[in-house]
């Protein structure tokens, strides 16, 4: 057993594990945060990215035990008290999401991926970017527009925020 | 049709909860006291258990028990049925093979399970399980179905001698063989339709829940038809009295057919529940879930093709084996002939038409219906001999297909189906203006001077959904009726609940549901609640499959809707002293035509519950419900072109545009329509180009058995598609809607293939198209 601590979501969080025990099974049975899936054994399907210190992770790929100490932001975390965040208001509005079940993975992709980017995206790059992640039931189509319409107002409200600032 | 109602565009109402992670699937479930199972499970394809030691299983850590299938016999839990009887052409019943949830002295296939063991954690379970001692001694097995048939082949059940569980046929033998050899030319193929794994994201996961104090049992499961599983479980099963099960589906991530059936992990739960007496949940890992879920397709046919001298068919032979994998799964026995063989007019006037139909017994995963489920099967033969006519008689395809169309309905194919209603030539003409058809030649051209193959390939597809008038369906050997059943409960403040048996696992019924409701009082939809997946919150329910939601749930709603109206009618006009007759609801309020007279909604509610002022002698209260039964099946139709750029060098294929142009009757939201249709078009350009599950010949494994294996479309493999429709009614149920679930899965693979095989020119070529498979025809074809 090894003991962890970590911030999660805004939240300092502690606790004892099996030292096998992945960040994903952390989150989803220690914390109750059922958000982040699991839909592989074999870091294939990104139901379960959620980010580590800024930067997009596959949650099934670390151990709870090497996250210690890190800041761990999950889809639980991303909206703004009641107010979404802008992908996952473009996942709504444009339909990017069926089922939902690899949704969490993709919005938590997406936003690091237009993070990535700020010099904006194109469909190609979308595509490409998205290779980690599976889903059965869009066909991408919807996501791909999601993650472009979403890249386009973050960098709209980034450039009133600088305008302002100026 | 308003701003909520049918036909707009409406934002989906269950998203909020599934951007922000809170829904709710059965592995986010917990109950006091729960623990975790895991199932020993057959490494081998076909083996005789010799002995089962568990001994060293239940002294580990944390470990409850571990139970084997003797036991579950002995409490009386019974073998998994195939609830569709098919009668083979002698006239015999099907021979089903005994399958237990837990098998007791054989192993069928990898992945057969054998033991459940449960312990407090997900872990110690799996650590338990790996040490439970099994000794085996190993039989010979065989994964493919034309295998399966050959003398000496391994016999599976001894049920079924020489592993042939029917052989069926439909149509006329005599008339067909008679065009066949008067014909001015016969197409013959060769046709494999490839095995295929459903992969919804969510793996499969059951939750069992026995309650000694109330001696009742509720079992979360990730199913699309949580009433089905109730049903058969209890009666076939024997797990507990219907009254004392509730079976609750919450959110289902993804069925696409494979969460159709009851496995034997559910039962198994239940029932070991009740002997640990702890809750017990399981959930399958991937590797499990591409080990026992339903497998989808695998079909070899043999296919002939009749045309006169001007080109119209005259005949269609087809001869089919299906493999069945080592146990017959719920629908299996359907999926190859009623659902398949009945679709084999396609969109043409074939005056006669016979198909045989072998299904067979494999040391394999189950084969169940998958999206579309028999329709893509007949589709792809179908739409690849019209292409490969079309080539070998020198004529357009599209050409060849426009002078074969059915035109005038209904139509009385020769196969049992009567299409109702359809405009095929307008699809072909919207697709083909929608590709730039016309264009192609130059399109060719230009790829050719980049050192690029080019290809256009085309599908006209038809399918038969709203599944399905239940008599019917019982004459054919059903074991079910295939209605639906609504209640609409309006509130005492007019918020308005819809109870409904269609399960919506991705596709958005909380929204269209609701969408209708809205149309109906104009009320808005956050007033409308959508509840479904729970067998004691809704009456009764078959379930979603088959596009069938809309078609056959949504018309029950309609009902429903027709009767909640026709008293909220009498009660408006009777707090008026008005008319009945003269009363309208529209924009959530019950006005006297012509007048300025009204009362808001939510009086009439309200006035239906205190029951101060009803007309004499009606009931208080304002809630109906209804079952509807269809009268005919739907048929949804459509044109699906692909054009594709096949590199020589590499034998790599790019898709660089996708059309559909679909007839899916009336629609309730574009928006959901349309992406029903890219989810489709992306599983059918998957079984194209991608996927293939595949065993190995010698030992049974199956090699493809995770994500690093089985190729899935992913974002990179595809393009953006570009949709429309162009819709005739349906003329059978009250809303006009054929449905739209299943046609991307049905119309798209022959397209892609028919594309690619046109661009590398030859048409030798089986699915997936992988670029080893594209390069080497690239490679034989320059041979000749
Ligand atoms: S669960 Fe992490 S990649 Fe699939
Ligand atoms: S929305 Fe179902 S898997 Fe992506």
């Amino acid at each position: 057993m090894s003991d962890v601590s970590l911030v999660v979501n805004g939240r300092k969080v502690s606790g004892s594990v099996e030292d096998r025990t992945l960040l994903v099974h952390f989150l989803r049975e220690n914390l109750g945060l059922t958000g982040t899936h699991v839909g592989c054994d074999t870091s294939q399907c990104g139901a379960c990215v959620v980010h580590v210190d800024g930067k997009a992770v596959k949650s099934c790929t670390m151990l709870a035990v090497q996250a210690s100490g890190s800041e761990v932001v999950t889809i639980e975390g991303l909206a703004n008290g009641a107010e979404l965040h802008p992908v996952q208001a473009a996942f709504k509005e444009h339909h990017g999401l069926q089922c939902g079940f690899c949704t969490p993975g993709m919005i938590m992709a997406a936003t690091d991926m237009i993070r990535r980017h700020p010099e904006g995206l194109d469909e190609a790059t979308v595509r490409a970017e998205l290779e980690g992640n599976i889903c059965r039931c869009t066909g991408y189509h919807n996501i791909v527009k999601a993650v472009l319409a979403a890249s386009k107002t973050m960098a709209k409200s980034k450039g009133k925020a600088k305008a302002k600032a100026a | 049709m308003g701003i909520e109602g049918i036909g707009a565009r409406v934002a989906r109402k269950e998203d909020r909860r599934l951007i922000t992670g809170a829904g709710r699937y059965v592995d986010d479930m917990v109950v006091p006291g729960m623990k975790h199972a895991a199932f020993v499970r057959s490494p081998h394809a076909h083996a005789e258990i010799k002995k089962i030691d568990v001994r060293k299983a239940k002294a580990m850590p944390g470990v409850i028990d571990v139970l084997l299938g003797k036991e579950l016999k002995t409490d009386g839990i019974g073998n998994l049925i195939c609830g569709w009887m098919i009668h083979s052409k002698d006239g015999t019943p099907m021979k089903m093979g005994a399958w237990s949830p837990l098998a007791v002295d054989r192993v069928r296939y990898v992945g057969d399970a054998v033991a459940i063991v449960v312990a407090d954690t997900k872990g110690q379970a799996r650590d338990a399980a790996e040490a439970v001692e099994i000794t085996y001694k190993e039989l010979k097995s065989v994964s493919e179905a034309v295998d399966a048939l050959k003398k000496g082949a391994p016999q599976i059940h001894p049920e079924a001698d020489g592993n042939l569980i029917y052989d069926w046929e439909i149509g006329d033998a005599k008339a067909t063989d008679a065009a066949i050899a008067k014909a001015a030319h016969v197409t013959k193929m060769h046709i494999v339709n490839n095995r295929l794994v459903p992969n919804a994201m969510e793996p499969r996961a059951a939750l069992g829940h026995y309650d000694k104090a109330e001696d009742h049992y509720t079992c979360w499961t990730t199913s699309q038809n949580p009433h089905v599983a109730r049903l058969v479980m209890s009666a076939f099963y024997n797990v507990a009295p219907e009254n004392k099960l509730r079976v609750i589906a919450p959110d289902v991530g993804g069925g696409f057919g494979s969460k159709i059936y009851i496995y034997p992990e559910e039962i198994v739960c239940l029932w070991a529940s009740k002997k640990t007496g702890v809750p017990v949940k399981w959930v399958a890992d991937r590797t499990e879930s591409f080990l026992t879920d339903a497998h989808g397709r695998d079909h070899v046919t043999e296919v002939q093709m009749a045309f006169d001298k001007d080109n119209k068919i005259t005949g269609l032979k087809v001869d089919t084996i299906a493999n069945f994998g080592a146990y017959m799964s719920l629908f299996s026995s359907a999926v190859p002939t009623y659902l398949y063989a009945t679709l084999l007019s396609g969109q043409y006037v074939i005056p006669a038409i016979h198909a045989n139909v072998r299904a067979v017994y494999t040391n394999t995963a189950p084969v169940d219906a998958y999206r579309g489920a028999g329709r893509p099967e007949a589709t792809y033969l179908l739409e690849r001999t019209m292409e490969t006519a079309a080539r070998e008689l020198g004529v357009s395809p599209a050409e060849l297909r426009r002078k074969n169309f059915i035109t005038t309905f209904p139509y009385q194919t020769p196969v049992i189906m009567c299409y109702d209603a359809g405009d095929y030539a307008a699809s072909l003409d919207a697709a083909m203006k929608a590709a730039d058809y016309a264009g192609f030649a130059k399109r060719k051209a230009a790829a050719a001077k980049k050192g690029k193959l080019r290809g256009i390939g085309m599908s006209n597809y038809i399918e038969a959904c709203g599944i399905a008038p239940s008599a019917a369906v019982g004459s054919l050997g059903a074991g079910v009726g295939l209605w639906e059943s609504a209640e609409v409960r309006v509130n005492g403040v007019g918020t308005i609940e819809v109870l409904t048996g269609s399960h919506s696992h991705g596709q958005g019924h909380e929204t269209t549901f609701a969408q209708l409701v809205a149309d109906r009082f104009g009320v808005p939809i956050d007033s409308v609640s959508i509840v479904h997946g729970d067998t004691d919150k809704v009456q009764m329910g078959m379930g979603t499959y088959g596009s069938r939601s809309g078609a056959v749930g949504m018309s029950a709603i309609v009902k429903a809707l027709d009767k909640v109206e026709k008293k909220a009618k009498k009660i408006a006009a009777h707090l008026m002293e008005a008319d009945e007759g003269d009363i309208v609801i529209e924009n959530g309020v019950a006005k006297v035509a012509g007048t300025d007279k009204n009362v808001p909604w939510f009086q009439v509610a309200l006035a239906a519950y205190t029951a101060h002022n009803l007309p004499a002698g009606m009931e208080p209260g304002l809630k109906e419900g209804a079952f509807y039964d269809p009268s005919n099946f739907t048929f949804p139709a459509g044109c699906y072109i692909c054009e594709v750029e096949v590199d020589p060098e590499t034998g790599v294929t790019e898709i660089v545009q996708f059309v559909a142009a679909d007839d899916f009757g009336n629609i309730i939201n574009p928006m959901i329509v349309e992406g029903q249709v890219h989810g489709g078009i992306a599983q059918g350009v998957g079984q194209a180009l991608l996927e293939g599950a595949s065993y190995d010949g010698a030992s049974g494994q199956l090699v493809t058995a995770s994500y690093m294996d089985y190729a899935m479309p992913r974002a990179d493999d595809l393009p953006s598609f570009q949709v429309s429709t162009s819709n005739t009614p349906c003329p059978s149920n009250p809303l006009g809607i054929k449905g739209c679930g299943e046609a991307g899965a049905i119309g798209s693979p022959p397209a892609v293939m028919n594309a690619i095989t046109d661009a590398i020119g030859n048409n030798d070529l089986t699915m997936p198209a992988t670029p080893q498979k594209v390069w080497a025809a690239i490679r034989a074809a320059k041979k000749h």
